[in-house]
């Protein structure tokens, strides 16, 4: 009847009164009421919002001279922050549909979650580029729409246009691939909802979902099909944005090495952004059962490896900087590790290349504090790998007259800080209105991979090897790791 | 006509349900709608549902999606406007692949998932019939259609629901067109 699931797995859904009704209540407990840390968080990420909004119309209004720009270094924070918010959105698109395809069954904790960061991230990143075009209200035609001067048409050989599209496309898709599996939870609330209001509103939401059997036919198929999709259009979206520098004739940019390390290093960053916010959630809303330390094991494994890539990629463009024998190039690097931005660089090196290796031992892995912390050292020095390829790059370019050094203006800042705060802000509200964890998918792996099940199945295994009397095998071992009771 | 008259049988366990699909269908008792909290494996199969065929329009899409892409790059670099670019051909094939590539994507998961909200009848304020509330929840459902049946038939649906393990069985009544 199951899938095979070796009982030396640990359970991916703890506690032992755990039944579809429980988990049912667990997980629509956080949508059903208001506590003050919510309250709070919210409203000062709220206020963070609106500066935000404030930074970006005091851009507008007084144009792009109000950033740290000059002639030199024409993109600095700007880009670093869009490269950095697309690269946390990959770990969403990751989890829900690669793990899918690989029929990892601890996606089914994280994947919600996920996939809304990667949808939020993406409405973050978006901004910097769009702003920065000065004239935001010429933003429609980076799309190729008829227009009145000839037609001109987008320069379909340019990478940023590629980036228009593939960004765009990204975001649709994730909406669509998150939207279609938040229906049938939709459906779970507005059947649980007390107040008419709120029945009425859910069942908008669930676009009248009912759970029929040739429904939830069609809903795997479409899952399924979405992260056939969704697997390579993830890999091509950060491998576009890498072009963007691979395709221009910057010492420091032009490697053919970028979009791998790019892809990599998204993956990376997203992950770590993932579990800093799956960490506080799942203290804020207890969902402790839910998202098990073994998730965040898996989820440190990824980082490790992902982390490793990246290492070996840096370690590689300095090699070949060097091997190549072409003095710009070994300038850019020489620039890199010993010029004016050496801080950036050893930021960038330290958190991304030696933090995750502390991921090799199993007690920081399963370790809730380290996790956290080295999560937070990831992002940072994911923002400062964008930041050390982007202006250092720049600051010193062919001609030594022109050679400059960027600083951020509190514009800057705002908009950079602020667009964290928009971030954490639209997360909140989705973890109090949506349902976090997917209800449907939990209950899915519930007789598989449950801590409940698992228990019955040994009693069971036991049981056998009691009443046949000889064989005494694995199974008396046990069915959970010793470090399972967490 | 659409029927309002139905009996709804319950289960809590999905191995007991399936197999009560399995008994109930042999007997020649036609299921009018089976209802589960989550997808559960193999019962399309134990219904007799034939595979969905929404793979396949993921497919049309998508090559739409393609075609359209490559035609329209191509008629606006040879012939609408063409644009010496850095003296770069007017056809840059290679060019045109992540273009194409992300529209092939957009539009086959756009034009998949209008379908299966077409196929599935769901939209934004749709009002459906809900035979049990905890069909969401924690409950399996089996509904028969009892609009054409007697008394004495309608019982035999229930007896024959509870000796396959149907933990409840009941009545449900709608009143003409009424959802929720």
């Amino acid at each position: 009847m199951h899938a095979y699931e070796s009982e030396f797995r640990e359970p991916l859904i703890n506690g032992l009164d755990k039944n579809y009704t429980k988990i049912t209540d667990d997980l629509v407990a956080p949508t059903e009421r208001i506590t003050p840390l919510w309250l709070i968080a919210t409203l000062i990420t709220g206020a963070g919002a609106a500066f935000f909004v404030f930074c970006l119309t005091w851009t507008v209004w007084f144009g792009i001279g109000t950033w740290g720009l000059n002639k030199t270094i024409g993109w600095a924070w700007d880009i670093t922050n869009f490269v950095w918010w697309i690269g946390i959105g990959h770990a969403g698109t990751l989890i829900s549909a690669i793990l899918l395809l690989f029929r990892q069954r601890f996606r089914t904790g994280i994947n919600r979650a996920a996939e809304a960061m990667t949808i939020f991230a993406v409405i973050c990143a978006g901004m910097f580029p769009i702003f920065h075009m000065g004239r935001v209200w010429d933003a429609p035609f980076i799309f190729p729409i008829p227009n009145t001067r000839g037609p001109v048409w987008v320069n379909f050989n340019s990478p940023l246009l590629w980036d228009v599209f593939a960004i765009s496309t990204y975001f649709s898709v994730s909406l669509l691939f998150w939207y279609s599996g938040l229906m049938p939870d939709f459906g779970t609330i507005r059947d649980r909802a007390k107040g008419k209001t709120r029945k009425w509103i859910y069942n908008i939401l669930s676009f009248g979902w009912q759970g029929t059997a040739k429904q939830w036919q069609r809903f795997e198929a479409l899952c399924l099909v979405l992260a056939g999709l969704s697997t390579p259009l993830v890999l091509s979206v950060h491998t576009i944005v890498s072009f963007d520098f691979a395709t221009s004739v910057i010492p420091g940019w032009h490697t053919t090495i970028f979009p791998p390390y790019f892809v990599a290093g998204a993956i990376f960053s997203g992950f770590a952004m993932v579990e800093t916010l799956m960490l506080i959630s799942r203290k804020m809303f207890s969902l402790e059962d839910y998202i098990t330390i073994n998730h965040i094991e898996s989820m440190n494994k990824i980082i490790v490896l992902t982390g490793s890539i990246v290492g070996i990629a840096y370690l590689t463009e300095l090699f070949i900087a060097w091997y190549s024998g072409f003095l710009y190039e070994q300038f850019a690097f020489y620039n890199r590790i010993l010029g004016k931005y050496f801080w950036a660089y050893a930021i960038m090196m330290t958190c991304n290349v030696v933090t995750p290796q502390f991921y090799w031992i199993k007690s920081i892995r399963r370790n809730l504090y380290w996790t956290f912390a080295l999560s937070i050292f990831v992002n940072i020095g994911m923002w400062f790998e964008r930041f050390v390829i982007i202006v250092t790059s720049l600051a010193d370019d062919y001609l030594p007259s022109s050679w400059n050094y960027f600083s951020p203006t509190w514009v800057d800042w705002g908009i950079y800080l602020g667009s964290i705060s928009v971030f954490l802000f639209l997360f909140l509200l989705f973890s109090r209105f949506f349902p976090t964890i997917a209800i449907a998918e939990v209950k899915s792996i519930f007789r598989i991979a449950s801590e409940v099940s698992k228990v019955a199945r040994a009693k069971e295994a036991q049981s056998a090897t009691a009443s046949t009397g000889g064989f005494v095998g694995l199974q008396s071992i046990g069915p959970l790791d010793k470090d399972a009771k967490n | 006509m659409e029927s309002n008259k139905f009996v709804v049988g319950l289960w809590d366990h999905e191995e007991v349900y399936l197999h009560a699909i399995g008994h109930i269908r042999k007997k020649g008792i036609a299921i009018y709608e089976s209802l589960t909290p989550f997808p559960v494996h193999g019962l399309e199969n134990a219904l007799g549902y034939r595979d969905t065929r929404l793979h396949t329009t993921a497919f049309i899409f998508g090559a739409t999606g393609t075609t359209l892409a490559l035609t329209f790059m191509t008629w606006v670099m040879t012939y609408n406007y063409p644009l010496n670019v850095g003296g770069k051909p007017y056809w840059p094939l290679p060019s045109f692949i992540p273009i194409t590539f992300e529209l092939t994507v957009l539009f086959s998961a756009w034009g998949m998932t209008l379908t299966y909200l077409v196929r599935n009848k769901l939209w934004p304020g749709r009002v459906p019939r809900i035979f049990d509330k905890r069909t969401t929840d924690d409950r399996f459902a089996l509904v028969f259609d009892a609009e054409q049946l007697t008394e004495a038939q309608k019982n035999e649906i229930k007896s024959l629901c509870t000796s396959e393990g149907a933990v409840e069985v009941k009545d449900k009544v709608f009143a003409e067109n009424e959802g929720l």
